[in-house]
Parts: C-alpha cells; sequence; structure tokens
C-alpha cells in the first residue's frame, strides 16, 4: 500500500467512525433544525446550514471528534497480522504471554487457595444492602459489609512493582548472538533493561519539551503567592479563561503545556480528553453500578485490598477512599476498555465458565475489562479526586487516561512510551548526565532503576505531594506523552546526587531516595531539561 | 548566641526540641526565666492579685492574664455580641444589617445563647423554628468532653428549672453551658465532616499585631457524616475532635484524620473554583481579626505577654466559614510525624517572632520582627505599622508593594483602610 492509499483509507476509516457516533445523529439533526428556519432560502441551503452550524458551534465539536480519532488511533497501515497491530516484535509478545500466565496462575491459585469463585451472583439482600451503602463503601466492620465474603486479610495483591520490574529487566533480544539467553554473557547496557529501543536524545527532549524551559513562565514556578500577580497569574487566567471558552482540544493541549492553573484543570483535562459528560455517559455510570451491585468479583476483593493498603494510609488521599471504590469497582465491569487491547501488547485474561475448563464457547473475559489489578492501582485514581467531586465525570476521566496513557505502564512492549522504553529512557539518561552517579550507584549494588521503576509504574502518584503530581501529569497530558515521568526521575536523582554519592550500601539509597514529597517538579524538570 | 532562660509546665518534645535546639536552658518556674511556658491554671496565679509576683523587663510568658475573655465559649459570644453592637451605635457600616437583622458583615458565629442565664430567650429562639438542632457545650470544658446535641426542650430540663428559678447564685463555669445553633450543613468532603485548626499568634492587643500561621490542618471525622436524627448521639459522626475520634474503631494512625490546609486549598479550588475558595479564606482571615478586634479592649494588654490561639472552624456547604471556638492551650501532642514536623516547626516560628533571634527578651522592644523571622506566619493586622503607614505617604507606597506579597494582601486592607 503506498501512501496515498493508506491515507485514504485512513479517511474511509474515520469517516465510518463518525457516521457511527452519536456526534452525526445530533450533527444531523441540527442540520435538520437550521434547514427549517424561516430565513433560510432553498437555493443557499447548503451555505445556510453550515453557517448555521459554524454559529451554533458545531464546527468545533467535529473538529475536537477528529482530534481525538487522530491521537487514539495508529495512523500507519493496518498490517496484516492483528498481532503485529499489538506488538511486532515477538520476544516481547512471547514474554507477555508468559507474565500473563503467570498473573492468571497466581490469580487462580489464590482462588482455589481460599476456596472463593472468580464470581458470583449476589443475593437480593445483599444488592440491596450494597445500594444503601454505594457511598460509603469504606466503612469498615464485616457486620456492616456482608458483601465482603471473606476476611481481607487473606487476600494478598496479585502482583507488586517490584515484580514487574523482574519481568522487564528479563528482556532478552534473542537476535543477539551472544545475549544470555543464547549462552552468551554479553551484557549491552549497563543498566537492568537490555533491550535495544529506539529512545529520544536528549536534545529532541529538550525540543519537545521547549516550551517548558527555563524562559517562559509556567504554572507551578510563577503563580507562587510571592511573586506579584501582574507577571504573569493575572494574565495566565484571563487566557486560561479564553481557551477554555473556546473547547477546542488542541488549543487547550497547548495551553496547558505551561501548567494549568488549579481551578481550570478539570475543564482543561476534559476538554484533552475528550471527555464530555452528558446523558448517555450518566446512563452508562448507572448500567455499571447495577453490574457491580448483582455480582461479586473476586477482582473487587484484590482492589478492595489495594485501596486500604495505599490510599486510606495516604495523608493527602485518605479522604477520597469512597470515591476511589465507586470508580474502580464499575471500572472493572467496563468492557469498552477491551477495545483497546487492539494496540496493547497484553491479552485480556480468560476464564472459563465452571466445569467447562477449555471449552471456547464457555470462556469469558475476566475481569470483564481486562485488567488485574496490581499493588498500587488504585493511585492511578486519586490523585483525579482532587480535580473532580462529581462521581461520573470522575470514572470517564480516569477511563480515558488509562485508555490512552496508564496502560502503557504496566504492559511490556516495545512502544517508545511503553513501560520498558521508559525504563530505558531513564536509565540512558541518567548515564549521559551524571555517569559517575550511575557509575557509583552500580558499583555498591544499587541500580538506579530498581528506586525509580515504581515511581514510573505508578506515574509518581503517592509519591509527591498533591498538587505537584497534578501538574506532573499536566504535561503528561498535555505533551501527549510520559517520557515527562524519567526525565523527572532523572531530575530526582541528580537533585539528590551529593547525598547519594555517599552511599554505600542499596539501603542507604533507597534511604536518601525514601521521601520525595517536598519535591517541586517544575523547577527540577527545568534544570534537568535545561540548565546543562 | 543569647543563652536564654526557659521554664516549662509542658513536657512535650516539641517545646523542650525547639528550646535546647537553641541553647536555651531549663529552669525551674521560680527561678528567674526568661521565658515561661505556662500551663493555663498556672496562668492565675502568676497574675493574680495575691501573689505580688512582678515579672521583669526580660521576661515573657506564653498567656494574657484575662485570655478567657477569648477562651471561654461563652466570654467570647459575650465580647463579640457587644463589639458589633457597639459598632452598631457608631454607625459604622460593618455593622450593617440585612433586612432579617443579621449582620452582613460580622455574622460569623452562629446564634448563642447562655444557659441558665438566657434560657428564655433560647426557648423563644427554639419555638420559632422547632426542627432545628442545637449543641450544648460545657463553657469550662476542652477536648468535647461533655457536649451533646439537643433537638427537643425537654432534653434541657435541667436548666429551665435553674432559669426559672429565683436564685441569686450565679453559676459557675462548671455549671454554664452555651447552647448554638447547630450547623447541620457543615461542607463534606468525601461524605465526612471536617474542621480546620488555624494558629493565630498575637503578641499585642493594642496596637492589634497578629499572625496566622499559612500550616493549619483539617480534622476530618471518621465516621460518614449523616444528619439523620437517629445519629444525633454518635459523638464519631459529628464532633471532630482527635481526642474523641482516636478511641473510633475506624481511625487511622499514619494520617490521624489530619488533612493540609493546603491539600483543602487545592480541593476547593479545583472543585469550585479560585473565586470562591479565595473568598472563603479571606472571610477567614477577616473573622480572626475581629474577633481579636472584639477582646481587644477588655483583654489586659500586658507587654510580657503574646499567645498562641487555636482557632477552630467549621466551613458550612455555602463556603462561609463559622468560628466555633479559641483555644488558648492548643494540643502540642503529636499525633502523626508530619503532625510533629508542623507543631515542632510552629513552635519554632512563635518564638522566633515573639523574641528575635540571638536576643534577650525585653518588654521595651517595638515588637515588630523583621520579615525573614516569619517562617511559616503571614502578618495578618499589625496597627502599629498601619497607623505609620497612613501618616507617611511614601512609605504607604513602598510597604504597600511589599505587603502585596503577603498571602493575606487582600483582606490586609479591609481592617486597615477601615480604620
Amino acid at each position: 500500500m503506498n501512501e496515498d492509499q493508506v491515507a485514504e483509507q485512513f479517511i474511509v476509516d474515520l469517516l465510518q467512525f463518525l457516521k457511527s457516533s452519536k456526534l452525526y445523529t445530533d450533527l444531523f439533526n441540527a442540520a435538520q433544525i437550521e434547514a427549517f428556519k424561516p430565513s433560510l432560502r432553498v437555493s443557499e441551503l447548503r451555505k445556510g446550514v453550515q453557517s448555521g452550524l459554524i454559529n451554533g458551534g458545531w464546527d468545533r465539536k467535529l473538529r475536537n471528534a477528529i482530534y481525538h480519532y487522530l491521537h487514539t488511533h495508529p495512523q500507519q497501515p493496518t498490517l496484516p497480522d492483528p498481532e503485529h497491530n499489538k506488538e511486532p516484535l515477538l520476544y516481547i509478545r512471547k514474554a507477555q504471554q508468559t507474565w500473563e500466565k503467570k498473573i492468571l496462575k497466581s490469580l487462580n491459585s489464590m482462588c482455589t487457595e481460599l476456596n472463593i469463585p472468580l464470581a458470583r451472583r449476589r443475593a437480593e439482600r445483599e444488592q440491596k444492602d450494597m445500594a444503601a451503602r454505594w457511598t460509603e463503601l469504606g466503612t469498615d466492620g464485616p457486620d456492616e459489609r456482608p458483601w465482603i465474603s471473606l476476611n481481607l486479610g487473606q487476600i494478598r495483591p496479585v502482583y507488586a512493582p517490584k515484580d514487574f520490574l523482574e519481568v522487564v529487566a528479563g528482556l532478552q533480544n534473542t537476535n543477539y548472538q551472544n545475549s544470555v539467553s543464547n549462552g552468551g554473557s554479553f551484557y549491552n547496557f549497563w543498566g537492568i533493561i537490555q533491550v535495544p529501543v529506539k529512545l529520544k536524545t536528549i536534545n529532541q527532549l529538550r525540543v519537545q519539551y521547549s516550551e517548558m524551559s527555563i524562559n517562559q513562565c509556567q504554572t507551578g514556578v510563577d503563580d507562587l503567592p510571592d511573586i506579584p500577580s501582574e507577571l504573569f497569574d493575572a494574565d495566565r487566567a484571563k487566557l486560561g479563561n479564553k481557551v477554555l471558552a473556546a473547547n477546542h482540544a488542541p488549543v487547550a493541549r497547548e495551553f496547558s503545556k505551561k501548567g494549568c492553573p488549579d481551578s481550570m484543570r478539570g475543564e482543561m483535562w476534559c476538554q484533552m480528553l475528550g471527555v464530555e459528560v452528558d446523558e448517555v455517559d450518566i446512563l452508562y455510570y448507572e448500567q455499571l453500578k447495577t453490574c457491580v451491585l448483582q455480582h461479586d468479583l473476586l477482582v473487587d476483593n484484590l482492589l478492595y485490598k489495594d485501596v486500604k493498603l495505599t490510599a486510606t494510609n495516604d495523608d493527602h488521599y485518605f479522604v477520597f477512599e469512597d470515591y476511589l471504590y465507586q470508580v474502580l469497582l464499575p471500572f472493572s465491569r467496563d468492557t469498552v476498555i477491551l477495545k483497546h487491547f487492539s494496540h496493547n501488547c497484553a491479552t485480556p485474561p480468560k476464564s472459563y465458565i465452571r466445569g467447562k475448563l477449555g471449552v471456547e464457547e464457555f470462556a469469558v473475559v475476566y475481569p470483564p475489562n481486562g485488567v488485574i489489578p496490581f499493588h498500587g492501582f488504585a493511585m492511578y485514581v486519586a490523585p483525579l479526586c482532587y480535580v473532580y467531586n462529581d462521581v461520573v465525570t470522575l470514572y470517564h476521566v480516569f477511563r480515558q487516561m488509562y485508555i490512552q496513557y496508564f496502560f502503557r505502564l504496566h504492559s511490556v512492549s516495545s512502544d517508545p512510551q511503553g513501560i520498558v522504553a521508559l525504563s530505558l529512557l531513564f536509565e540512558i539518561l541518567l548515564q549521559t548526565n551524571e555517569p559517575e552517579l550511575f557509575f557509583h550507584l552500580k558499583n555498591v549494588g544499587c541500580q538506579p532503576l530498581k528506586i525509580a521503576f515504581k515511581w514510573l509504574m505508578r506515574a509518581f502518584s503517592g509519591f509527591l505531594a498533591s498538587d505537584q503530581v497534578l501538574l506532573l501529569w499536566d504535561r503528561v497530558l498535555s505533551f501527549d506523552s510520559l517520557e515527562i515521568l524519567p526525565v523527572f526521575a532523572v531530575a530526582i536523582f541528580s537533585f539528590r546526587k551529593s547525598n547519594l554519592m555517599k552511599v554505600q550500601t542499596y539501603n542507604a539509597a533507597e534511604a536518601v531516595l525514601a521521601d520525595v514529597t517536598t519535591l517541586q517538579v517544575v523547577p527540577l524538570l527545568q534544570l534537568a531539561l535545561f540548565s546543562k | 548566641m543569647a543563652r536564654l532562660k526557659y521554664a516549662t509546665d509542658f513536657d512535650k518534645s516539641v517545646l523542650l526540641n525547639n528550646f535546647d535546639t537553641r541553647g536555651w536552658v531549663q529552669v525551674s518556674t521560680d527561678d528567674d526565666w526568661n521565658i515561661y511556658w505556662a500551663g493555663v491554671h498556672n496562668i492565675r496565679n502568676i497574675f493574680s492579685v495575691e501573689c505580688g509576683f512582678r515579672m521583669g523587663d526580660d521576661q515573657v510568658i506564653n498567656h494574657f492574664p484575662n485570655h478567657v475573655e477569648l477562651t471561654r465559649k461563652d466570654l467570647m459570644v459575650k465580647n463579640i455580641k457587644r463589639y458589633r453592637k457597639e459598632l452598631d451605635k457608631e454607625g459604622s457600616p460593618l455593622a450593617e444589617k440585612d433586612e432579617n437583622g443579621r449582620y452582613v458583615h460580622l455574622d460569623f458565629i452562629p446564634l448563642t445563647f447562655m444557659l441558665p442565664a438566657d434560657y428564655n430567650l433560647f426557648v423563644e429562639e427554639f419555638r420559632k423554628n422547632p426542627n432545628t438542632t442545637w449543641i450544648m457545650k460545657p463553657c469550662g470544658k476542652a477536648r468535647g468532653i461533655g457536649i451533646f446535641l439537643v433537638n427537643k426542650l425537654s432534653q434541657l430540663k435541667k436548666w429551665s428549672r435553674d432559669g426559672k428559678g429565683n436564685s441569686f447564685v450565679a453559676p459557675t463555669a462548671k455549671e454554664t453551658y452555651v447552647i448554638s445553633k447547630y450547623i447541620d450543613n457543615p461542607l463534606l468532603i468525601g461524605g465526612k465532616k471536617f474542621d480546620l485548626r488555624l494558629y493565630v499568634l498575637v503578641t499585642s492587643f493594642r496596637p492589634l499585631k497578629c499572625y496566622m500561621y499559612r500550616l493549619g490542618f483539617c480534622r476530618f471525622c471518621t465516621v460518614k457524616y449523616n444528619a439523620n436524627v437517629s445519629e444525633l448521639d454518635n459523638m464519631f459522626v459529628h464532633l471532630t475532635n482527635v481526642s474523641i475520634q482516636k478511641t473510633g474503631e475506624d481511625y487511622n494512625a499514619i494520617h490521624g484524620g489530619k488533612w493540609t490546609v493546603e491539600n483543602l486549598r487545592l480541593y476547593l479550588e479545583g472543585t469550585r473554583g479560585k473565586e470562591v475558595s479565595d473568598k472563603l479564606f479571606d472571610d477567614i482571615n477577616w473573622l480572626t481579626v475581629h474577633s481579636l478586634k472584639a477582646v481587644a479592649g477588655v483583654i489586659s494588654n500586658d507587654r510580657h505577654c503574646f499567645e498562641c490561639y487555636g482557632y477552630d472552624i467549621i466551613i458550612d456547604d455555602n463556603l462561609k466559614p463559622w468560628l466555633i471556638e479559641v483555644n488558648a492551650s492548643p494540643s502540642l501532642t503529636a499525633t502523626t510525624s508530619s503532625d510533629r514536623i508542623m507543631k515542632y516547626n510552629l513552635m519554632s516560628d512563635v518564638c522566633n517572632i515573639v523574641i528575635p533571634p540571638g536576643e534577650f527578651p525585653d518588654v521595651r522592644w517595638n515588637k515588630v520582627p523583621a520579615k525573614e523571622n516569619y517562617g511559616n506566619f503571614d502578618l495578618l493586622v499589625d496597627e502599629e505599622l498601619a497607623q505609620a503607614e497612613l501618616l507617611s505617604q511614601e512609605v504607604k507606597a513602598r510597604a504597600g508593594a511589599s505587603n502585596a506579597t503577603v498571602r493575606g494582601a487582600r483582606d490586609l486592607r479591609k481592617p486597615t483602610t477601615w480604620k
């Protein structure tokens, strides 16, 4: 297929998508209303309807829809084998499949050990109980929570970041003649990751993040109270209001590259992600809620346990415990998420109806959204609670963020935005910028990635102060790239370099980097990217 | 480095660590101390007429003699009501009332009556709105002890007899109660009720010099808020005092149910918008200043004294702050590690403002600390400086520019320009 054919095919796909979306019917109805206006003459039908639609803001809605389609669908020609769309490299696919088998085995064994089904239908009374307590699922007490069928103490998270790190570290390109998997002892990289993935250099990153350079005012640095507001804050607020009124996703993106003011963040993110909550979305959420009430999944217990272990103990997020349940439980029933597996190397795990093991007709995806939560999963949602207090909006924003960004942080893939590439980027950047630090740490038995990996996998949620996480995620959304995460990790190491150079053990290094809640994201990023 | 001598009634690490780090020496309360961190029970003795103890020029103490005018619930209400009436008589624009007779700018305490003295007035008010809930608080107690909620007159039988009776015996502090309209629409976050604890340092009442600590915190109830009548007895739902919440099943010792004011601000700005959250914090500063002005006239302005008050404020769901009470001895016990750090820094900043670092206290000092010693405090009002500003125009221009950098600048203008 040559380029023209590819473009044509893309346009055809795009039109197909638009025609089947709700926007089409809305647009059609609006056009009909325009056509019925008495001031319109038949000879000028086309022009009149078009200008009427533009006045009504429909052109912006259409533009936004196309923009979001472009963003979420790859522009390369669809390759013959759908497996290649998920992941072009065979050895990585194999690694992911092995990992998935392992997780599933662990889940199943937990099931048989504790003698609980993966899913069961709830009794009527239990459903009513749960519905009444929907907004306070966090309250403890076995008698207050009869739907939790067992003691949470017996549940263990299926895996934690350090388990996943082992998988990622074990990736070896089988094409290398002397690589370890072929019996040799050839390590071609200093760090843990041994996969040759194409990465951006520091200069390319500087160009990509040029809006963050030191000579440009940024939210998070230049709008602090001790700086007179005429310098930056007041104009920024005015500009922000104009941007929000324009309701055009690329414009919102450009604005947010310098950070969102706290009060505008909610709307900005909705515009960037293309989330507009209407009645259909509210109904959909209610439907998911009903699914939660009707069936009890083992995954629910995993999520409960995760929230209890992470958010409930966190100074910043314990207040939002109940919101987390209201988002995570429906999330695990949402089958819309299955669509993203077409470009995610992972495959949703399957399970079989009792007694029909191996029979394909009785296979169901488990959990319904195909995502098995790990230790710390709840922290993807927690910072969002500072921005949205309406559960339905919170849910849709989280879902969109997961489908566009977060899924890359816990599946093995060669994608330049995947966790493997991000980890390698972290290591290479650290080696380039701070070679003596890297060498010193490696000598004392501390590979920097071992400490930084959990930061990357959770996108720093729970490690930084709440407002700093939000500033960081502003940049992730607006630059549409997770690469800022390893850049920030490198910045932290640079910042604490003098202490790190003195450590002599892995534990000491961990202690130096244990508490990063006092760090300010934006100045550190500027230092790391632009001060050499 | 000046080696001050300190005496203390409290064996608290946040205090002792602070003093020891400065190289200060602990002495007994009978010796010649420079700074005495006293408990309120000892204050009465020190300042009592019989004692005859006079403080030297180089001694400071952490309470004003009659701080109860602000810190006892009934006296505080009495003083604020009197202040409002005075302003009304003067015809000041601050005392403006709306069509219901409620003060527009000075309506920051919930409707309160003293029992048993005002029992009849209370009954009148109660009969006007019989479906409201009221909260009974004993005047002389703290930490949530003895508080209960009332929604039927029958629950107050005990006080009605005293009120109707003809006894001329004035009730002691132990027996008097205040009854206030319960704020049954508090702002809920995550479905839970919370209140704000803010620290306000006052180094002088006339002229008023007060500072607001930036790192206050919110105390959350561990149980979901439920305004249902059946839950009126469940103190875990209604009272946010840590000493009560601590005993609850769901109490978590890692965060202690405490949230920083910064997180509150972030949440409100994100979910409600900047203007309303800015207005809320301005209103909080406003009510602090006026509560202090209300008692400025009656508190004996001993130059040896300073005081760090704990202001308890509840925010209702219209984002209006209500002053619940003022504590003279805010707890210095740290319940979590971040709590300990915060209280340590609080004490450190208090010491720096009250005694210029490196010097001995001197009662003749003009009590204008250098800006770099503020730490995490923001200047709310310094009437002396404000007067000087008004008098000299060019100083005002320069000071105006530097005052703009203080976070409370917007409301800083209100009391000073009013003057």
